[in-house]
C-alpha cells in the first residue's frame, strides 16, 4: 500500500513538479541509489570492505564514453550499453577479486583502495584514447522509439527510475537465495562458513562481480545524463560518499541503503548550498559546501560509534554488530 | 649508470620519509590490528604544524650557524609532541570504544577521522599548496658519480637514528616490554598487570610523533605541502609496511626505503616517468599481498579462531 504510493509518486513527480532542476536532482540522485545497492551487495551482504568501488562507476562510464561516441566512431546503442556495460564492470570485477580475496578483510579494503585510485589514473594517463584530463564529451544521445532524450533530465529520471526497480529486484532476490545466504554466513564468521562447505571464494568474487555490476548501469545513465566522463569524477571520495550512504542508512538492508543514499544527496545537492545561500542572505560569510567531505567522515565515526547498524538497520546485521560488541575480547 | 646511482640517492631519502611515517602504521597494526587511515594525515598535519611553529619562530628563510640548530630541534620536536597528541587524541576518542567491535567498524572510523582531518586542514590553510620556508641551507657534495645535497643525508640520517632509538625503547625498556607483550596477546598481558589503555595510548603516541618527524622532514625536503598529501603518503608509507611484513618495525624501515627506491628509479626508466609512479607502487602492494602476505620480514600467523 505504502509501497504503491511511493511508485504513483515517483512516477507522476515530473508532472506535478515543473522545476526541472529538481528532476534533475532526483535522477544524479537515482545514480547514486544505484552505486548504493550495488556496493550494498559487497559491503551489506557479504562484509566485504571495498574501498575502490568508485572505478567500477569510472569503468561503466568510460565504455558507455567510448563505444557510443565520436572518440571512436563506434556508436553502441544506449540500451544495448546497459546490457554491456555491467558485464564489462563485472568481468572487471572478477579480475580485480580473483588475486586479491583470499586476502584478510583490511587488507581486502587497501588493495581496492589502491584499484580505486589505478584505474582513474590510468584513464587520465592514457590520453591518446580518453582525452586524459579533458575527458570524453559529445556522448551519443539515447532514444526511444526514434525520439531522442534531449537535454531534460526527465528521460534519464525514467531509465533511473526503471533501474533502480530492477536494482531492487534483483538485491532481493540475490538475499533470499542460497547466494544470499552464503554471503551471509561469510560475513559471519568466515571459517566457519568454509566449514560448512561453502566456496568462499567463489562466493566472494560472486558479490564483488554483481555488485560492480550495478555501478557499470549506474556509469552508463550518469555518462549519458551528463553527456561527459572525465578522470576527476571517480575519485576516493566518491567511493567513500557512497560507503557514507551505505553506513548511514544501514548496511545490508536494501531501504536502508536507499534511504542513506537519497538523504545524502539531499543534503549534498540542497541542504549545503541552500544554507549557504541563507547564511550569505544573513552576512555571514560562511560556505558550507566546504564541509562536505568534514560531513562524510562526521557520518562514518559517529554512526560506527554510536548507530552501527544504521538508521534503518537489518535485524540481523544489528544483531551481529551489537552482540560482538558486547562478547569478551577474546570471542 | 650515472642516472641511476643518482636515483637511488634520490629514492633512498625519499623512502627515509615514507620509513617513517610506515612505522607509524606497523606499530599500530602490530598492537591493535587496524590499518590506521588517518595515519597519513597525521602526517600532513605534521608538516601543518612545523610551518605554524616556524611562523611562530619567525623563520621564513635560511638559517645559519647555532640558531639553525635550535630552530631544527625545536620545530622537529613540536611537531612530534602535536602529533603524538593529536594521535593520542584520535585513538580515544574513535577507536577505543569500537577495541571489540567487528573489524570492519574501526576500519570505516579510520576512514572517516581521515576526511575529518583533511577537511580540517583544508579549512585551516585553504584547499591550495602551500610554500614552506626554506630554512636549511643545502649545499651539494659531488661523489664523482651522483650528487647528494644536506637535506638528503640529513633525512637518512635521523630516519635511522629515531628507528634505531625506537628499537631501543621497545626491546630493552619496561614500557617497550609491556607494547610487545599487549601486541602478543592482550589478555594475558592485561591479567599480567600492564595497564592495556595506557599501553596502547603510547603506541599512538610514538607513532603519531614519528609521523610529526616525518613532516617536518618533508616540509623541509620538498619546500611544500597541501592537505591532501597524506593521501598518497600514507598509502604508499602503508606499501612499505607491507611490504616489511606489517607489525615489525625493522621491516616497516627495510620496506620504506625499498619503497622509495621503487619510486624513484619508476619514476626515470618508465617512459611517461611520474604519472604511473603511483601505479606501480600499488601495483608493488597488490603484488606483496597475493604472494608474500607476511611481508620480507614478518613470520606468518596462523588465523585467530
Amino acid at each position: 500500500m505504502g509501497l504503491g504510493f511511493l511508485v504513483v509518486a515517483l512516477l507522476g513527480f515530473p508532472f506535478m513538479d515543473r522545476n526541472n532542476s529538481h528532476v534533475d536532482f532526483l535522477a544524479n540522485a537515482g545514480a547514486f541509489v544505484l552505486l548504493a545497492l550495488g556496493l550494498n551487495i559487497v559491503v551489506g551482504f557479504a562484509g566485504l570492505l571495498d574501498l575502490g568501488y568508485a572505478a567500477f562507476f569510472a569503468i561503466g562510464s568510460y565504455s558507455y564514453a567510448m563505444l557510443a561516441s565520436q572518440q571512436f566512431g563506434i556508436h553502441v546503442p544506449f540500451w544495448l550499453m546497459l546490457l554491456v556495460a555491467p558485464v564489462v564492470a563485472a568481468l572487471f570485477g572478477l579480475l580485480l577479486g580473483a588475486p586479491t580475496l583470499r586476502l584478510r578483510g583490511d587488507y581486502l579494503a587497501i588493495v581496492t583502495l589502491g584499484f580505486g585510485e589505478i584505474v582513474p589514473q590510468t584513464f587520465l594517463n592514457l590520453a591518446q584514447y580518453t582525452n586524459g584530463p579533458n575527458g570524453i564529451s559529445s556522448l551519443d544521445q539515447p532514444s526511444l522509439f526514434g525520439h531522442p532524450f534531449g537535454f531534460s533530465a526527465t528521460p534519464y529520471y525514467y531509465v533511473l527510475l526503471g533501474l533502480i526497480a530492477i536494482g531492487i529486484l534483483a538485491a532481493r532476490n540475490l538475499q533470499n537465495s542460497r547466494l544470499g545466504r552464503a554471503w551471509m554466513a561469510i560475513r559471519e564468521d568466515e571459517l566457519a562458513a568454509r566449514h560448512m562447505g561453502i566456496n568462499t571464494t567463489t562466493t566472494k568474487l560472486a558479490a564483488f562481480a554483481l555488485g560492480a555490476s550495478f555501478s557499470g548501469l549506474a556509469g552508463v545513465a550518469y555518462a549519458a545524463k551528463l553527456d561527459l566522463v572525465s578522470p576527476d569524477q571517480f575519485g576516493f571520495n566518491v567511493s567513500v560518499l557512497v560507503l557514507s550512504m551505505l553506513v548511514l542508512g544501514g548496511m545490508g538492508n536494501i531501504w536502508g541503503v536507499i534511504v542513506g543514499s537519497f538523504v545524502l544527496s539531499f543534503v549534498n545537492s540542497f541542504l549545503l548550498p541552500q544554507s549557504t545561500t541563507l547564511a550569505h542572505a544573513a552576512g555571514l560569510n560562511l560556505d558550507f559546501t566546504n564541509y562536505r567531505f568534514m560531513l562524510y567522515g562526521v557520518i562514518l565515526v559517529s554512526m560506527m560509534l554510536f548507530r552501527p547498524e544504521g538508521l534503518i538497520p537489518s535485524r540481523q546485521r544489528a544483531a551481529e554488530l551489537h552482540d560482538v560488541a558486547a562478547a569478551p575480547e577474546s570471542a | 649508470m650515472d642516472v641511476f646511482l643518482q636515483q637511488v640517492v634520490n629514492g633512498l631519502s625519499l623512502g627515509g620519509i615514507y620509513a617513517l611515517i610506515a612505522l607509524g602504521y606497523t606499530m599500530v597494526y602490530g598492537i591493535i590490528e587496524l590499518i590506521n587511515f588517518a595515519h597519513g594525515d597525521v602526517y600532513t598535519l605534521g608538516t601543518f604544524f612545523s610551518l605554524a611553529i616556524l611562523t611562530g619562530l619567525g623563520v621564513s628563510g635560511e638559517v645559519h650557524g647555532p640558531a639553525l640548530v635550535g630552530v631544527v630541534v625545536v620545530t622537529l620536536l613540536a611537531s612530534m609532541l602535536l602529533c603524538g597528541i593529536t594521535g593520542v587524541l584520535i585513538e580515544r576518542l574513535a577507536y577505543r570504544r569500537l577495541r571489540n567491535a567487528p573489524r570492519l567498524a574501526p576500519l570505516i572510523t579510520a576512514i572517516g577521522m581521515s576526511f575529518i582531518l583533511e577537511n580540517v586542514m583544508q579549512l585551516w590553510r585553504g584547499p591550495s599548496p602551500i610554500p614552506f620556508p626554506d630554512v636549511i641551507p643545502n649545499p651539494s657534495f659531488n661523489l664523482g658519480v651522483v650528487s647528494i645535497n644536506v637535506k638528503q643525508i640529513g633525512v637518512v640520517l635521523l630516519a635511522i637514528a629515531l628507528m634505531a632509538a625506537l628499537q631501543f625503547f621497545i626491546y630493552r625498556t619496561k614500557l617497550g616490554k609491556a607494547m610487545r607483550a599487549t601486541a602478543q596477546d592482550r589478555d594475558a598481558a592485561q591479567l599480567m598487570g600492564i595497564d592495556i589503555n595506557t599501553t596502547i595510548a603510547l603506541t599512538f603516541l610514538i607513532g603519531s610523533a614519528l609521523a610529526g618527524a616525518a613532516g617536518f622532514v618533508s616540509g623541509v625536503y620538498y619546500g611544500t605541502t597541501w592537505f591532501f598529501n597524506g593521501f598518497e603518503a600514507g598509502l604508499k608509507a602503508f606499501t612499505a609496511a607491507v611490504l616489511g611484513g606489517i607489525g615489525n618495525v625493522a621491516g616497516a624501515m627495510l620496506g620504506g626505503f625499498l619503497i622509495g627506491l621503487i619510486e624513484a628509479i619508476a619514476t626515470q626508466y618508465i617512459p611517461g616517468g611520474a604519472q604511473w609512479s603511483n601505479v606501480v607502487v600499488f601495483s608493488v602492494l597488490v603484488l606483496v599481498l597475493i604472494f608474500r602476505p607476511s611481508g620480507l620480514l614478518g613470520e606468518s600467523l596462523p588465523e585467530k579462531v
